[in-house]
């Protein structure tokens, strides 16, 4: 088992303290919470489908990574448009897709999102705003590129999103993207969820350092970084670059440190594509778990108890396996039906 | 003689290059992984160390042409991608430099490279993560194209490729790695000196087919046989460059020519063999017109239930191949 120190720009950046949720109000905070234990718990049930074999397919879960989404789309309108990537599960649910309509499509049911043609890494939901996830490394960034161009070229207020991981800004297209981005001043947000992770691979044995956001300073762009466990820092990151976006500045970029509590695809916790993390790490990671943070922080300045959360915790629940038994009855796809998709209106 | 998987004998084949050429090393995404490329560069890392099994980026078109480049300066590199798809990237290495390398420079220069890609569908994966593009390499001249489809031919091949000092693209399918087989000690192979072979001798019909689809023609051999077809099986091995001679006269004996290709129809190998026995073959001696069956033309679906109908299976090559005699085709 090999472990990986820090460097100490990450070391600082990372913390399990309790975050400051001064700028917020209650209730916001609350719906914010309650959005990121909804997408926890959501992923949780798909884990547990897939163990189980009613999903077939990979799924590649984000288990800790929850705040980074939901403070990104807190600022989004469904005008604006979001592209992701293999593990867009969070990316998706934040922008407050149908959880049935999403479920469905991990169970690969005609009802789904993607019409069942998709599974769990081709997700897909215009009315929210999110124009597509792919399982190609780095695919959609420049897609999400080109819908900023075309924002600007239409003189429209909105905003792209461009969400990456560590391993996606390795690829050659990443950086053209970037540039081109820059040149043409677009109106998008390039997000790095940087868990330090690629598939088996932690982020040294593959970049000489370990934060990502030296690319955004080489192409000129403005970029924050910070503690994408944090929940209030994101958003604060987010609203004002989205703001600046709509008034015509752009490209922006974020990098957002996390780290991802389950294995590079499926349910389990300790196995990496062949290659254990060390348990230390993962200890590590989880006190700094963005939920476990934000909670203890609600409770102490608005003297929430720790049933109330059990039974917001509860709510949520009921919510997330009604929809997931609702979408079990449904039909899977139809042969007959799946030639026509390869065109539209053909 | 010792027992081998169609995984395992790729291993030896990288064991058997790795050991008597120091100029071959391996690069690309997954090496220091079990969990990507199956057993087939099991502990090579321990083995041969990580200087010469390079685990790499998420960046396939560097990785490729960085292999490339070390190969115009006296390496023998091995490139894998552990699916087909994510080798997209690396395309122009691929097709306007390795390619046309040598043509470009009148001979003088040639990339000895071969690069890995490995056939990796089915498991709800869907369209980017499914591929067959063997046709679409076969289609660039400068690119010779192996797709091995027996135990045999996944060392053997392999070891070829590299030693050809040519760019060659390798293919090889996950649902092939579980074939047994007993193979003698590896050993130096010439690329040139590969033809097609025919794996079963017969009278009824000519049925050709590459990689997997060669495994799915012998499995239905027999129950063919039962009733009263004896095929010809003849497996292409090299699709690039593409030797007829062999198809061309066994149709002049069958009579019958039958594809079984697992990419997709148009512009593909299939239409490529039938062409080319069509052009070779008086129309007279044909009993039947030549038939294909290759995957539907729409990208792979995800969910298991349309799999099952995308992808061809025994029963539905055998019903076809059953239906040519029954209707008199
Ligand atoms: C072009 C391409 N190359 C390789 C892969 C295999 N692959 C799938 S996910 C992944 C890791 C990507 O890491 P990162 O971008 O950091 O995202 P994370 O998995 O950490 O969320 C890799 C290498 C792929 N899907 N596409
Ligand atoms: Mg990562």
């Amino acid at each position: 088992m090999k472990e990986y120190s820090h460097n100490s720009e990450l070391e600082s950046l990372t913390s399990e303290l309790e975050i400051n949720i001064d700028n917020f109000s209650k209730n916001e905070l609350l719906e914010m919470i309650s959005k990121m234990i909804l997408i926890r718990n959501s992923e949780y049930k798909i884990a547990e489908g897939r163990k189980y074999g009613l999903v077939g397919g990979p799924v590649h879960l984000g288990i800790g990574q929850e705040a980074i989404p939901v403070g990104i789309s807190k600022y989004l309108t469904c005008k604006d448009q979001i592209f992701g990537g293999h593990r867009s599960h969070a990316h998706i649910i934040s922008l407050g897709v149908d959880l049935k309509s999403f479920f469905a499509e991990i169970l690969a049911k005609s009802s789904g999102i993607s019409k069942g043609m998709g599974g769990s890494m081709h997700l897909f939901a215009e009315s929210v705003g999110f124009y597509g996830s792919v399982p190609i490394v780095g695919g959609t960034v420049p897609l999400a590129t080109g819908s900023a161009l075309a924002n600007k070229l239409k003189r429209e207020k909105n905003v792209s999103i461009a969400y990456l991981g560590d391993g996606a800004i390795e690829e050659g297209i990443v950086h053209e993207s970037l540039n081109f981005a820059r040149i043409n001043n677009c109106p998008i947000i390039f997000i790095v969820e940087n868990n330090l992770f690629s598939s088996h691979l932690n982020i040294k044995l593959r970049q000489p350092k370990e934060l990502t956001y030296r690319f955004a300073k080489s192409n000129d762009i403005e970029s924050k970084l910070i503690d994408g466990n944090n929940l209030p820092s994101i958003c604060k990151a987010s609203e004002e670059f989205i703001k600046r976006c709509r008034n015509g500045e752009g490209p922006f970029f974020i990098e957002a440190v996390t780290y991802r509590w389950l294995g590079h695809v499926d349910w389990r916790e300790d196995i990496d594509v062949g290659i254990r993390r060390s348990q230390k790490d993962l200890i590590f990671w989880k006190k700094r778990d963005p939920i476990l943070r934000l909670k203890k922080s609600l409770i102490k300045k608005f003297n929430l108890s720790m049933d109330e959360f059990k039974l917001l915790e509860k709510e949520i629940q009921k919510k997330i396996d009604k929809a997931w038994n609702d979408a079990l009855k449904d039909e899977s796809p139809e042969w007959s039906k799946t030639k026509k998709y390869v065109f539209k209106n053909n | 003689m010792n027992k081998f998987t169609y995984s395992s004998a790729i291993l030896d084949g990288y064991n058997f290059l790795l050991t008597n050429y120091s100029e071959v090393f391996v690069i690309g995404q997954g090496l220091w992984s079990p969990w990507y490329v199956g057993n087939t560069m099991k502990d090579l890392d321990k083995k041969f160390g990580k200087k010469r099994i390079i685990d790499t980026p998420v960046s396939e078109g560097a990785v490729t042409g960085a292999a490339i480049g070390a190969s115009l300066n006296g390496m023998k590199p091995i490139v894998v991608h552990p699916r087909m798809d994510f080798m997209l990237y690396a395309i122009d290495p691929i097709v306007n430099q390795a390619a046309k390398w040598s043509y470009m420079f009148g001979g003088q220069s040639s990339p000895s490279i071969t690069i890995r890609g490995i056939i990796n569908r089915g498991g709800e994966q869907g369209a980017q993560h499914s591929q067959a593009l063997h046709s679409w390499f076969a289609h660039i001249p400068g690119l010779k194209v192996v797709m091995p489809s027996t135990v045999s031919d996944a060392r053997d091949l392999l070891i070829a490729s590299v030693l050809s000092g040519q760019p060659v693209i390798y293919i090889d399918d996950r649902w092939l790695y579980d074939q047994e087989d007993d193979l003698l000690p590896a050993n130096k192979i010439n690329l040139n000196s590969i033809t097609p072979r025919i794996l079963e001798k017969g009278d009824s019909i000519t049925l050709v087919g590459c990689g997997y689809t060669t495994f799915l023609l012998r499995k239905i051999t027999q129950k063919l046989k039962s009733h009263k077809i004896n095929p010809e099986i003849i497996d292409m091995r090299i699709i690039n460059p593409f030797n007829k001679e062999l198809i061309t006269n066994s149709v002049k004996k069958t009579g019958r020519l039958f594809v079984l290709d697992g990419g997709w129809g148009p512009c593909g190998i299939s239409s490529e063999i039938i062409t080319s026995v069509v052009e070779n073959v008086p129309p007279k001696i044909f009993k039947s017109k030549p038939s294909r069956m290759t995957l539907p033309f729409t990208p792979a679906p995800t969910s298991k239930v349309l799999e099952a109908e995308y992808y061809p299976s025994k029963e539905k090559v055998f019903g076809f191949i059953k239906s040519i005699f029954d209707n008199n085709l």
